[in-house]
């Protein structure tokens, strides 16, 4: 028989491993997005089993060297409902982990025929070194303060899912819209990777928040900076707080968090600024009143606990496509 | 779709269909005395709209309209990584599963591999009581003990032959076609001599 005429866009993936959003293309990244609707579909099934038997017999390992519920649970969750098998990993944050061990302990994870890697690690670079020499696929968790490219995965594949639920339009893009981040855009991997994702797909970024916590010549990026949050939130259609890292306060970035909360807060007072029906994200975890008011965490707006369930179907999306498109290990 | 087909020929005119319709749809309605427990999974994308007429025509034999799903197999297919992982459609149906007589409907039978990731699918949503097929069109090439329980017509087709069904609901009319594409090894030829 000949081959099947093809009558759906046709699969363009090659990749082995997901190391950032920086080698994505645009429509690399689309390709993600368009794989992940049948994956929250598996999820929300009324009935049986919630999962499907694409790595069936497949081992994904998380190794992680960094604190993390979130992240790390999802990517379980997400492999579990491949069917895959799964090992966890964890190494003490405190050790400073020498390139030599990292490849060592890889080495010996490879020995036991793991297929798919999922590293965090404080150390920007780690998931590229162990991925340009060992055969598993890798996927980068969070680099230091590199980049988290599933979370802007995941983050992008929400406001798209909403805006087609607003317009009714299927096709809806992120073309033209407005994403306004606010907060620790410095420490931050996930503004990193967000800025990116989001600019690959058409939207533009404001970033907000106070001078010491905005790295410089960050506008290259191709990001707006603006450090006042009211102005920053004019036209936003996407609010997306960034979580305070409270353990790097005491070297004293800024001020008081009193001081911070009045200029920088996303609360009802900053928000009436912003469009009635702007979206508010935040990628967790939260510190309630600090960096986001609780109430507006909990309000309609919010789609972060979307973000939460999202983040699942994304990362069975992008395991599909490294092992069953990327090519075998 | 492919354009590089050589030639075509129309096996199957819109009349003819309905009247394949009209048929199966009493085969179905005969078999399956109790309706209410009859659901029909229409395998995407074009087992589906076919699916619907096929209730319709149902409906008005004996005044009760099966409930009808989507099933996409996608996720259950044993040559993966050779279709597409973005599809546009996705399985979705609200009925249960469980002691319920369920009905693939799809629209050309061939090797039978899409009828087995599908009934892989179904039994990942509960325990039917018995699964039955109504293809449109069997084409023969068999590579799994499947058959269809309601059948269009049989149109043997060859290695380099491709059936395809149009539909008015996806394609704007209704019409089966053979087309047919150069062998493999005359393409190589071509490609050498060029």
């Amino acid at each position: 028989m000949s081959a099947a005429p093809h009558t759906e866009r046709e699969i363009q993936w090659t990749r082995r491993h997901l190391l950032g959003i920086a080698d994505l293309s645009r429509e690399e990244i689309e390709t993600v997005l368009d794989t992940a609707p049948q994956f929250a579909a598996v999820a929300k099934r009324k009935s049986g089993i919630k999962k499907v038997p694409l790595l069936t017999g497949r081992l994904a390992v998380n190794w992680f060297h960094e604190p993390s519920t979130r992240t790390r649970l999802s990517f379980e969750l997400a492999a579990k409902r491949l069917s895959a098998d799964t090992l966890a990993m964890t190494t003490s944050a405190s050790s400073v982990v020498k390139g030599e061990t990292l490849h060592d302990t890889l080495a010996n994870i490879e020995a036991m025929q793991a297929d798919i890697i999922i590293l965090r690690h404080d150390c920007a670079g780690a998931p590229h070194i162990l991925a340009a020499s060992h055969t598993s696929h890798v996927i980068n968790a969070g680099d230091g303060r590199h980049e988290h490219p599933t979370q802007a995965l995941l983050d992008a594949f929400t406001i798209r899912e909403h805006l087609r639920r607003k317009t009714g339009n299927p096709e809806a893009s992120l073309d033209g819209i407005k994403v306004t981040l606010v907060g620790d855009i410095e420490h931050s991997r996930v503004a990193r990777s967000n800025i990116l994702c989001l600019n690959k797909l058409g939207a533009q970024v404001t970033l907000c928040g106070p001078a010491t916590l905005m790295p410089a010549r960050v506008e290259e990026m191709g990001a707006r900076v603006c450090y006042d949050l009211r102005e920053a939130l004019r036209g936003a259609d996407v609010v997306y707080s960034l979580r305070i890292q409270l353990e790097r306060q005491q070297h004293g970035l800024f001020p008081s968090i009193r001081e911070y909360i009045r200029l920088f807060r996303v609360d009802h007072d900053s928000l009436r600024h912003a469009p009635e029906d702007a979206l508010i994200m935040h990628p967790g975890p939260i510190n309630r009143d600090l960096e986001l008011a609780a109430d507006i965490a909990d309000g309609p707006r919010s789609v972060i606990l979307e973000q939460v369930s999202n983040g699942v179907a994304v990362r069975m999306a992008v395991m599909h496509l490294l092992v069953n498109y990327g090519g075998a290990v | 779709m492919r354009d590089d087909a050589a030639d075509q020929t129309i096996v199957m005119q819109s009349e003819a269909m309905q009247v394949h319709l009209r048929r199966m749809a009493r085969e179905i309605a005969k078999a399956n005395p109790d309706i209410d427990s009859l659901v029909m999974l229409g395998i995407l994308r074009r087992g589906f709209p076919i699916a619907e007429r096929l209730s319709k025509l149902i409906e008005g034999m004996t005044g009760r309209a099966p409930e009808v799903g989507a099933i996409a197999t996608t996720l259950y297919r044993d040559d993966i990584s050779r279709s597409p992982a973005s599809p546009k459609g996705y399985t979705h149906f609200d009925f249960e599963i469980d002691g319920r007589s369920v009905l693939l409907v799809d629209d050309v039978l061939a090797k039978g591999r899409t009828i087995r990731a599908a009934m892989d699918e179904v039994f990942d949503y509960g325990r039917p009581a018995r699964i039955q097929l109504a293809c449109l069109i069997d084409r023969g090439g068999r590579e799994l003990p499947i058959r269809a329980d309601f059948l269009g017509e049989k149109i043997p087709a060859g290695d380099n032959e491709w059936v395809r069904v149009r539909l008015r609901e996806l394609d704007g009319e209704d019409m089966v076609l053979i087309e047919r594409y150069a062998r493999e090894e005359e393409e190589d030829a071509a490609e050498e001599t060029a």
